[in-house]
């Protein structure tokens, strides 16, 4: 869905190509976020997080695999397109900015695939 | 491309409390991205096994760790409560100037108060990773 006018797009102003879909998912994530941070907080708070044992079994534990993998999804998404917004607002160096939105995502990337993995091992675990 | 003006062009404005906040969403959702290492961390040490959480909670138990984990919490609940008056902006509600402003103020509020909750049921309830 396009809400920009056949002018505005054929001057190029406003957004480029995708800004829309930017602005909705920062907002579907952050939505997400409320319920499932305030959830894993909440929870932890009765975990004891010293204990290895104890917070792999709660780790693995009914929902919470699911709850947490949707978590790290939802707040890598919003945290990548966080920082990308802020590094495109702040950072104008010609070689800089793409450098730092390279770094930046993959890193998102890479934090998401690296928690997804370590929430199925421990719940791999504990099925088995 | 020929060159266009950059937003935000935070210079061009009078400065107001307000701008405090949109600031302060944007600092704390960086200061909670670099927190996002310690989160997937946490993890990847508790699916490591038993010697490899010990380390971390070694480390997360330190004075320096834990004073960083208040921060994030800190961060954690100001992006929350501001976050929302975002979304309630972005439904069209509470545009008004003395709205904002005292919604701003509530958000500082509930800031404090969830964070005392929740700093308290963390650290001093029980203590974190002790």
């Amino acid at each position: 869905m396009s809400l920009r006018t056949p002018l505005g797009r054929f001057l190029g102003l406003g957004s480029a190509h995708e800004g829309a879909s930017h602005w909705t998912a920062q907002r579907v994530t952050a939505v997400a976020l409320v319920p499932l941070t305030i959830w894993l907080i909440v929870a932890l708070t009765s975990v004891p997080l010293a204990d290895h044992a104890a917070v792999e079994l709660w780790i693995g534990r009914g929902c919470n695999p699911v709850l947490l993998i949707a978590l790290l999804f939802a707040v890598t998404w919003h945290s990548h397109l966080g920082v990308q917004v802020i590094i495109e607002d702040y950072v104008h160096g010609r070689h800089a900015k793409p450098l730092l939105l390279l770094v930046s995502g993959f890193a998102h990337a890479l934090l998401a695939v690296g928690g997804v993995l370590a929430i199925v091992r421990i719940a791999v675990r504990s099925f088995g | 491309m020929h060159s266009r003006p950059l937003s935000p062009h935070a210079s061009v404005y009078r400065f107001q409390y307000t701008m405090i906040g949109s600031f302060a969403h944007r600092a704390t959702g960086v200061a909670m991205a670099v927190g996002l290492l310690v989160l997937v961390g946490w993890l990847v040490a508790a699916a490591n096994g038993a010697e490899a959480y010990a380390v971390a909670v070694a480390l997360l138990g330190s004075v320096f760790f834990k004073i960083l984990l208040a921060g994030w919490l800190l961060a954690f609940c100001y992006h929350l409560f501001n976050g929302v008056r975002h979304l309630a902006w972005d439904l069209g509600f509470g545009y008004e100037k003395p709205e904002a402003r005292r919604s701003f103020r509530a958000a500082l509020i509930a800031t404090l108060v969830l964070f005392v909750v929740l700093a308290w049921l963390l650290f001093a309830a029980r203590g974190v990773a002790s």
